[in-house]
């Protein structure tokens, strides 16, 4: 061990006695309070927007929210009432054929991404699923309208339903990826040493388990698109009447509020903004039920 | 004498380059408790997942050498016609958890795709629990899902899940380490039961657990099968300085 | 007790081999889409690349009747209104960050400010604009005229604070993420020195944090650059160069937006899509970038 003079320890202990004698001790304590009040206080603040937003239509739409809205074709301008009863089946109809697509193959990728956690086309899908995700939703409206408008020569339902399964796409896949991940890989092995095919293994054991947690990424996602409205622009169009043929244009929610929203007429502000109402509480429901699932079904180990 | 039920000659199984299991040469046969034993890390788990052939689902995992069951050679046999023949008993309990006690005995079935009459499930579910010394404790919930009971138990739900597939052999890979002791002595007992219809290896570390159980005892050292005997011949004479070192408590 | 079962060897190889194909068919396919999309983008931009060329992005006048097409209107506009609301969200998605991700991780009070920022991120765009054009709008008007400058009420400024509120949950996210995952003995060491919760979150946290931080700034302005229809419902709409931050503009989404079916032309449509194919690349760099570092903070 090295010799330590005392004279040099003495020199320490004086010097860390005077700068450790903290004398700002109640200036320190005052600046993390301080601090934290700050924090507290732009949080509250950034919360408010919501406030507003939801209070806001509330106050708005719930005049226009009855029976009579949600079965109603909106009136010409300068009657008022109406309803948005063609955007909602739009809605509803677009929804489901967009599910229809995305979510079989949302789960297929998402199985495969799981059980091939280091191959080299996993890492490509992986990262085409990312990039995916992040293309913004109006350049969606354009590819589809290359690839579906223009071959059939016309906007439809479908090609809106396609734009959104492309927007559901990502998150189902990572979803379902992240859910299997984490079951352990004993459950795997358990119905493996049964005998049990691989492919069964995953049809009846895997998917079974994390089915939980698979579906609340599909809810999810289908919150996350219900109110899309750019992808819809230049596919589904939009549509005064009630339809429900997919291969012809279609009204939904988010088009009749951007539509309704943007004109000079009273009347339709206030279709608009019971439209506006009506999606945020399928939005609150979806999330909701989604809620329910993860905790109700989740599967116990 | 009748011909080995698993018979390995010049046996070898790797991990990519690494050489973990070097020409083993062993025979079992037929109603026999085989107790695997050896330091951790030395292959004895990797040994039986050669035998239902669940050491191939590591990528870059290979094997070379024979290993018979009945006379078949292991690897040429479809791994998943040869799987419900062995059956296997992990470390850890894993029933399916989305699954009741029931239906987790009956699980090669149901997820093979294997059609039974009510009658005939019921039969298998009894006859299982029953042989896992579980039937009394559950019989009443057999509509419970498997993850309800206690770890003890789940492990008995485990053998009784293989034992429904009437297994040629059943594997138990440290099956009682996760266990309170008085599961354990359960499951040993079980073992004691078992060996007149089946043919059993089991890896395990507690040497006592060995000498009560086994008739056998194979003794494997970094990769090697050192000295495979009568199970009373190891504890009281063995050929190898290893195995007496290991079973004095030298090491591992 | 149990009959013969009988194994179907052949058929259950063929099935696993199908299975496992289709499986990786469906992972290539992702990946074709994508490429699809870049070469559609691309292939329907080349009228417009080949005509105007890098006029696109110096030139000041969009005007299709007379085959002029200037995009820097809207790409001044696209990135004032992002970068505006980057700079407004960031120091409130920073403390709700801290917020959730230091003082209050568990408990009621996280809860309620979990959902609140899960439900703000949940409200569709659409919405936005349509109460930023009703709530906003007035408010934006009152200060411009104390301001003494031209009223509008929409322009860079409305959709930017619109933006703000739009990208703020994404971050939050992405940074508490990134907060929670400072190990607790670093925290510990510094409290046990006698730090205050001040000192270990400006001195500890945060610069243990500010890679991936800074890859959430950037993931948030991703967002903001490709953010359409409440910008589109706020900025006014003009294809004049913004003269401050207070003016009307437009963005290259809200262009698009506004007059891809209305586009009479080869180039005119061409030259939307050309800002199509610039958003998606600006997006997709911004994204690989932003996502890759905070891969690597979290493999740290
Ligand atoms: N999945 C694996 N990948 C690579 N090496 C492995 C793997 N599993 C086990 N090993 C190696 O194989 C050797 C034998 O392991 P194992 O058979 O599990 O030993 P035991 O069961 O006797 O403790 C060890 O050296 C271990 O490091
Ligand atoms: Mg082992």
């Amino acid at each position: 061990m090295e010799m330590v003079l005392e004279a040099e320890l003495e020199k320490k202990k004086k010097l860390s006695q005077s700068r450790l004698a903290d004398k700002h001790i109640g200036r320190r304590n005052k600046k993390n309070i301080f601090f934290k009040g700050l924090i507290v206080t732009a949080t509250v603040i950034s919360t408010l927007p919501l406030l507003f937003i939801l209070f806001y239509i509330f106050k708005q739409g719930v005049g226009a929210l009855n029976w009579h809205f949600l079965t109603h074709l909106p009136n010409p301008v300068g009657e008022p009432g109406g309803g948005v009863s063609n955007a909602l089946v739009g809605s509803i109809m677009i929804l489901l054929v967009s599910c229809v697509i995305a979510i079989p193959i949302g789960i297929v990728i998402g199985i495969y991404l799981s059980e091939e956690k280091r191959s080299r086309l996993g890492y490509y899908c992986r990262l085409a699923v990312d990039v995916l995700q992040g293309i913004p939703s109006i350049v969606i409206g354009i590819i589809i309208y290359e690839w579906v408008v223009r071959p059939m020569g016309g906007f439809s339902a479908l090609s809106g339903s396609v734009a959104l399964a492309l927007m559901m796409l990502p998150s189902i896949i990572k979803s379902t990826e992240e859910t299997l991940k984490l079951l352990p890989e004993s459950l795997k092995e358990a119905s493996l040493a049964l005998g049990v095919p691989y492919y069964k293994t995953i049809m009846k054991v895997i998917v079974p388990t994390g089915l939980s947690g698979i579906l609340t990424g599909v809810i999810l996602s289908i919150a996350r698109v219900i109110g899309e409205t750019a992808p819809l622009l230049f596919t589904a169009f939009g549509n005064p009447f009630m339809s429900t043929n997919i291969l012809k244009p279609m009204s939904s929610l988010p088009l009749i509020i951007f539509n309704y929203a943007t004109s000079p007429y009273n009347d339709w502000h206030q279709l608009a903004w019971g439209a506006s109402m009506v999606l945020i509480l399928m939005i609150l429901i979806l999330n909701i039920i989604s809620k329910i699932v993860q905790r109700k079904w989740k599967v116990q180990f | 004498m009748e011909s080995p039920i698993l018979k390995a000659t010049n046996f070898n199984a790797f991990f990519g380059k690494n050489h973990i299991l070097k020409n083993i040469n062993l025979e079992v046969h037929k109603n026999n408790v085989w107790a695997i034993m050896g330091p951790s890390g030395c292959g004895k788990t990797t040994f039986i997942r050669c035998v239902n052939r669940m050491h191939e689902l590591v990528p870059n995992a290979s094997v070379e050498g024979s290993l018979q069951l009945k006379g078949e050679e292991i690897y040429d046999m479809n791994p998943v016609v040869l799987r419900r023949k062995v059956g296997m008993v992990f470390q850890r309990p894993n029933p399916f958890p989305t699954m009741s006690i029931y239906d987790n005995v009956i699980a090669g079935y149901i997820l093979n795709g294997i059609k039974l009459s009510k009658m005939e499930r019921d039969d298998i579910v009894e006859t299982s629990l029953k042989q896992a010394a579980l039937w009394m404790e559950v019989r009443s919930t057999l509509h419970k899902k498997g993850t309800f009971l206690s770890g003890g138990q789940q492990q008995r739900l485990c053998i009784a899940r293989a034992l429904a597939m009437n297994p040629e052999i059943l594997l138990l890979d440290e099956a009682t380490s996760a266990l309170d002791p008085i599961s354990t002595s359960m499951i040993e007992e079980l073992i004691q039961q078992l060996k007149a219809e089946y043919t059993i290896l089991m890896v395990t570390h507690n040497m006592q657990q060995a000498a009560r159980v086994s008739d056998k005892t194979a003794f494997f050292y970094l990769g090697e099968l050192i000295e495979a005997a009568n199970t009373k011949t190891i504890f009281t004479n063995p050929k190898h300085e290893k195995t007496q070192e290991y079973i004095t408590g030298h090491f591992g | 007790m149990i009959t013969a079962i009988s194994y179907k060897s052949k058929q259950i190889n063929f099935k696993e081999k199908a299975f496992k194909k289709t499986l990786a068919l469906s992972a290539i396919i992702v990946v074709v889409i994508l490429l699809a999309i870049f070469f559609t983008l691309l292939i329907n931009s080349l009228p417009s690349l080949k005509a105007i060329g890098l006029k696109f992005f110096y030139q000041t006048t969009w005007d299709p009747v007379s085959d002029q097409f200037g995009a820097l209107p809207f790409l001044v506009g696209t990135l004032l209104t992002s970068f505006l609301a980057l700079v407004i969200s960031t120091p409130f998605s920073i403390a709700v960050a801290i917020f959730l991700g230091e003082y209050y991780k568990k408990g009621p009070v996280a809860e309620i400010f979990k959902n609140i920022v899960d439900l703000l991120a949940g409200i569709p765009s659409v919405i936005y604009g349509f109460w930023g054009l009703f709530v906003l709008v007035p408010l934006v008007r009152e200060l411009e005229m104390k301001l003494h400058v031209a009223p509008y009420g929409v322009g860079i400024f409305t959709s930017s604070v619109i933006l703000a509120i739009m990208i703020l949950p994404f971050s939050v996210s992405l940074s508490r993420q990134v907060i929670s995952m400072v190990p607790s003995h670093l925290k510990e060491a510094a409290y046990s020195l006698g730090a205050t919760r001040h000192e270990v979150i400006t001195k500890i946290i945060i610069p243990y944090t500010k890679s991936g931080l800074f890859a959430g700034l950037l993931l948030a302005l991703g967002r903001a650059l490709g953010e359409t229809m409440a910008v589109t419902m706020l900025i006014g709409n003009t294809h004049d160069l913004p003269t401050g931050i207070f003016s009307p503009g437009n963005t290259m989404a809200s262009v698009i937006a506004n007059e891809f079916t209305e586009a009479t032309g080869r180039i005119y449509t061409s030259a939307l899509i050309e800002m199509g194919l610039f958003l998606f690349v600006v997006a997709t760099i911004i994204n690989v970038i932003g996502k890759q570092i905070i891969k690597r903070f979290t493999l740290e």
